[in-house]
């Protein structure tokens, strides 16, 4: 199973990067993940650990994954060390001043499940697909929020400067 | 499945030959006894022994896109609360459970249970002997299931596993169809001296819709006594249903296709029994505390429902 799902978000790419990359961020955007908690010593980085879980259909599925790519500002990848077989990407690529294009793809099963495991995972797929819709929408509300924010404190304290 | 619970019971496992009715003692049905007996012997044989090594975790694995196609599109299932239960260590999960022997509550929250803590977290399921003994369902010994009795609970709560029992057992999940939405154990307490004994937490597991996959209509307790079923195989029950593809289905042996109802579970806060009931509790105001809590959780659940099977 394999699913995908990009926008364009009106922010420079450090901006969005700090979100993505943030494991305390994750619950806040990231469409029907029930649980992201770390699991190494570090935080974020090459090597560190999360346990997840994502709702589909009647369970939570996931499982302890590591951050396998680490490119900030714009490659983070995890694939699974327990649980379902999993690998992830966030994948950001500016497109002009303050714009950047960005990229969830999610590729899950579980080797050797046979037929089952083909049938299970063609019906999880609208589900998982829609999902990521969801998070990259949800990722561009919050991080476009927090910028017109920031900015209307700038606008402020320029003018209580004055 | 028909599970049964720990009713403190002497410790036989079904090994030991079961106390089989005297030759003498039926000498109108002594053809059909005889036949009742060497059929109650085959089974005996056929118990496994209780092997916590059988579990198998890759096999397990490997059967959850399956047990999550039957979860997800045909029960619909939704599970609630799987936090509630401590996140390693030893728990006694204590659920109460319905469908007759096909207990679609068991497949729901099996899956769960394993795609949440992940198939390495070692969880164990007591069934009844003649589940573990049926032709076919071999493999359930390799998703942790252990034939039931105080003994290999107690096993495998000392390795340190979560282990799932209903106390209601056969008696439970053969209720008739207007006692879909009762909790009933009843009356077995075993399981919480095993939790006195073994000081490990109890989770009580409640659950809903899997008595809209049939028309349960009798436990059929006379007739199991009469062909002294009880005696031989430990079922207290015989029960008739009408279900799919049978129609009129005496024994569910065979087992049925379960109508698609909607299972929803939820899963209580934790309970240790002696911060709640003191240093010596008293099993009969656990249990009743016990039944109150799961019945309060069970109506509520049955209060969401708007329609049977559709849930």
């Amino acid at each position: 199973m394999r699913a995908t799902a990009q926008t364009v978000i009106s922010a420079p790419i450090e901006t969005v990067w700090s979100f993505v990359s943030d494991p305390e961020q994750a619950l806040s955007f990231m469409s029907g993940v029930t649980r992201w908690e770390v699991e190494s010593e570090q935080p974020d980085g090459l090597g560190a650990r999360y346990r997840m879980l994502l709702r589909v259909g009647s369970a939570e599925v996931g499982g302890l994954i590591e951050v396998v790519e680490w490119e900030p500002p714009r490659e983070l990848a995890w694939t699974s060390i327990t649980g379902v077989d999993q690998r992830g990407r966030w994948r950001l690529r500016p497109i002009s001043e303050g714009r950047t294009r960005v990229e969830i793809r999610l590729a899950a099963g579980v080797a050797g499940s046979g037929l089952a495991g083909w049938l299970a995972e063609r019906i999880a797929q609208p589900a998982i697909s829609s999902h990521l819709r969801s998070t990259v929408a949800q990722l561009a509300r919050l991080v476009e929020h927090e910028r017109m924010r920031e900015q209307a404190a700038q606008r402020r304290a320029a003018r209580t400067g004055r | 499945m028909a599970d049964t619970g720990i009713a403190g019971r002497p410790d036989t496992n079904g090994h030991v030959a079961a106390d089989a009715p005297s030759a003498e003692s039926a000498p109108r049905l002594s053809l059909l006894g005889r036949t009742l007996r060497q059929v109650a012997g085959q089974v005996q044989r056929r118990v496994p022994r209780a092997d916590l090594d059988e579990r198998d975790p890759d096999f397990i694995r490997e059967r959850l896109p399956l047990m999550w196609l039957a979860a997800s599109v045909w029960y619909r299932g939704e599970v609630r609360g799987l936090g509630n239960i401590p996140d390693s260590g030893p728990v006694l999960m204590v659920g109460n459970h319905s469908g007759g022997n096909m207990t679609p509550d068991t497949l729901v929250f099996t899956l769960a249970f394993n795609t949440y803590f992940g198939v390495e977290r070692a969880f164990y399921q007591l069934a009844h002997n003649l589940v573990l003994s049926m032709p076919g369902l071999g493999s359930l010994r390799r998703f942790g299931t252990v034939a039931a009795s105080p003994g290999n609970a107690r096993k495998a709560l000392q390795s340190g596993a979560a282990l799932l029992v209903y106390p209601g057992g056969d008696y439970e999940v053969h209720r008739p169809f207007w006692q879909r939405n009762t909790v009933d154990f009843d009356g077995r307490k075993g399981f919480i001296r095993l939790a006195l004994q073994e000081n490990v937490p109890i989770v009580p597991v409640v659950s809903i819709g899997g008595h809209e996959t049939a028309l349960f209509l009798s436990r059929g307790e006379g007739l199991a006594r009469l062909l002294a079923l009880d005696r031989m195989f430990r079922l207290k029950v015989l029960p008739i249903s009408l279900a799919l593809p049978w129609g009129v289905n005496v024994g569910d042996m065979l087992g049925h296709i379960p109508l698609p109802a909607k299972i929803t579970i939820e899963t209580l806060p934790a309970i240790d029994l002696k911060a709640e009931f003191g240093p010596e509790p008293d099993l009969d105001e656990v249990y009743d505390r016990l039944m109150r809590l799961m019945q309060d959780t069970l109506d509520a659940l049955a209060a969401e429902r708007r329609l049977p099977v559709l849930g």
